[in-house]
């Protein structure tokens, strides 16, 4: 199949997948429980949404383990799974994506802070690396680390998948904006902040994910592409900003509503386009529709 | 104001911690909250003038360029950090009753939510701006709300959430709070929480950042 990257090079625009969480929610996930677990205890759940994906149209699906970092596990007490559960998100995805389409492995935050000495950077790059291997023999094709606020934290995970595996990097952070209207993630990294500082590392791709809908991303997009006029660029939004309703909270942008945003997002510069928090199978199929124009 | 409470007040706005810390960079080598604070009490400055001439004054400006997005959440902890640090020397005039805080704040992270960032951010603001925090942590139930109340009779109550899954809870548990303790105010706050959301369930007061809640929180004692 190639390379994701080498793909992009020939001028397509690629689809990836929709939300996870919110999927898994949807599925009966209940709140305080461990999402990455379902990958061991309902293994078909987990598959039922990578397929829904593919069958979506997405170029690329996920993996169930944004939170599946040994020292996320530890909350649940279950870091010593920390390899077992990706190599098991992996398998899953893979199973569902065949051999003709991606599969990104995801590494989320760990919620430590550095500066604060909550964690060690080696502390960090150990638990990263071994949740890298364990997608990477879970045949997953990349690395996807996403939602990431910290530049700290992103080098060392990048370095952290650089080193222990071969596959191509993927590093999205996720940004707010502020009163003045700027793009900043919680710790203060804009969109060129990252681009400069994440650079060195040589990541294949780069990009903003979570915290924004569709409408917002195509300023960040802007940004990044303003700093780099060559790197390719990975947008997950979310299905706009989420909404109280009924004693439960929902995300409102339809995917006819997301879609109105899609070619101003190539425009400003993205080349692979999906879904984070609150985005199903429909926004996905809908992306696809758009794409193929 | 005297000059070392301002000192002081600069050093937590700034984050400087103590002399060794190297953060902030143009700070290097100088007196922090840590020495400043010490020598503020052994010149028999009062302590109760060092927490609120000084400590309070610091965080409050902090918490207002926070709001502002002036800075962003690295420099709020370094400010947290340089006040929790200062307010070790006054620790023992807390427990004597020489100083008095504003009052009683308890705090936690809702049921199945293990998010902390937020709920620490909260806890150090509304400490440093002189009240006594009691926080319980993440993954909170309502029963421990409850009880953490019984112990502290008269003090309110911060609720925090970041997934949209877990802010739901907050209805149950801000019920269980009233029925328990109708006169205790219920906060709420967290990333998918707000001002709507709090009307819809009935809480007290939603702030989208830090220094909201320490301004109401004050207004509650004012």
């Amino acid at each position: 199949m190639g390379k994701i990257k080498e793909a992009l090079q020939k001028g397509k625009i690629l689809v990836s997948d929709g939300a996870w969480g919110t999927f898994l929610q949807a599925k009966g996930l209940k709140a305080g429980e461990c999402p990455e677990l379902w990958n061991l205890e309902h293994p078909e759940e987990v598959f039922n949404i990578a397929r829904s994906y593919i069958d979506a149209g997405s170029n690329m699906v996920e993996t169930n383990s944004f939170g599946g970092s040994s020292i996320k596990l530890a909350h649940y007490g279950l870091e010593d799974k920390a390899y077992e559960l990706n190599k098991a998100a992996a398998s899953i995805s893979r199973k569902a994506a065949g051999s003709d389409h991606y599969v990104l492995g995801s590494i989320g935050p760990t919620g430590k802070i550095l500066m604060m000495g909550e964690i060690t950077e080696e502390a960090l790059f150990e638990s990263f690396s071994e949740q890298a291997r364990g997608l990477e023999d879970g045949k997953a094709d990349a690395i996807i680390i996403e939602t990431m606020s910290d530049i700290a934290e992103a080098r060392t995970a990048i370095k952290a998948a650089r080193s222990s595996t071969d596959l191509e990097v993927i590093c999205t952070m996720t940004f707010e904006k502020t009163k003045t209207g700027e793009f900043r993630t919680m710790m203060g990294f804009s969109p060129s902040d990252m681009v400069q500082q994440l650079k060195t590392e040589k990541i294949d791709i780069i990009g903003a994910n979570c915290g924004n809908g569709f409408e917002d991303m195509i300023g960040i997009v802007r940004e990044i592409r303003k700093a780099d006029p060559d790197i390719p660029i990975l947008v997950h939004a979310n299905a706009g900003i989420p909404v109280y309703k009924d004693g439960q909270t929902v995300f409102p942008e339809t995917p006819e509503q997301m879609s109105s945003y899609v070619h101003n997002i190539i425009d400003a510069g993205a080349n692979i386009i999906g879904g984070c928090c609150g985005t199903t199978p429909a926004h996905i199929s809908k992306l696809k529709e758009m794409i193929k124009k | 104001m005297s000059e070392i409470l301002e000192k002081i007040a600069y050093c937590v706005e700034f984050g400087k911690i103590n002399q060794q810390s190297p953060y902030p960079p143009d700070m290097k080598g100088q007196l922090g909250a840590d020495e400043l604070t010490k020598e503020a009490l052994d010149t028999g400055l009062a302590p109760e003038d060092i927490l609120k001439k000084g400590l309070v004054i610091g965080m409050e400006r902090i918490g207002i360029k926070f709001r502002e997005n002036k800075v962003f959440v690295p420099q709020v902890l370094m400010s947290a950090k340089a006040m929790s640090t200062a307010i070790e020397h006054l620790k023992p005039f807390f427990q004597s009753g020489d100083v008095k805080r504003s009052g009683i704040f308890i705090i936690g992270t809702v049921a199945g939510d293990l998010h902390d960032i937020g709920k620490n951010l909260v806890s150090m603001m509304v400490e440093g701006n002189g009240w006594e925090v009691v926080d319980l942590g993440t993954d909170v139930s309502a029963d421990k709300f409850v009880n953490a109340i019984k112990d502290n009779p008269g003090s309110h109550v911060g609720l925090s959430a970041l997934l949209t899954t877990t802010m739901i809870n907050m209805e149950h548990i801000l019920k269980e709070v009233k029925a328990a303790s109708p006169e205790t105010r219920v906060l709420i706050g967290g990333a998918p929480v707000s001002e709507d959301f709090k009307n819809k369930i009935g809480a007290d007061f939603y702030s989208p950042d830090p220094q909201g809640a320490v301004e109401y929180l004050n207004s509650l004692v004012a």
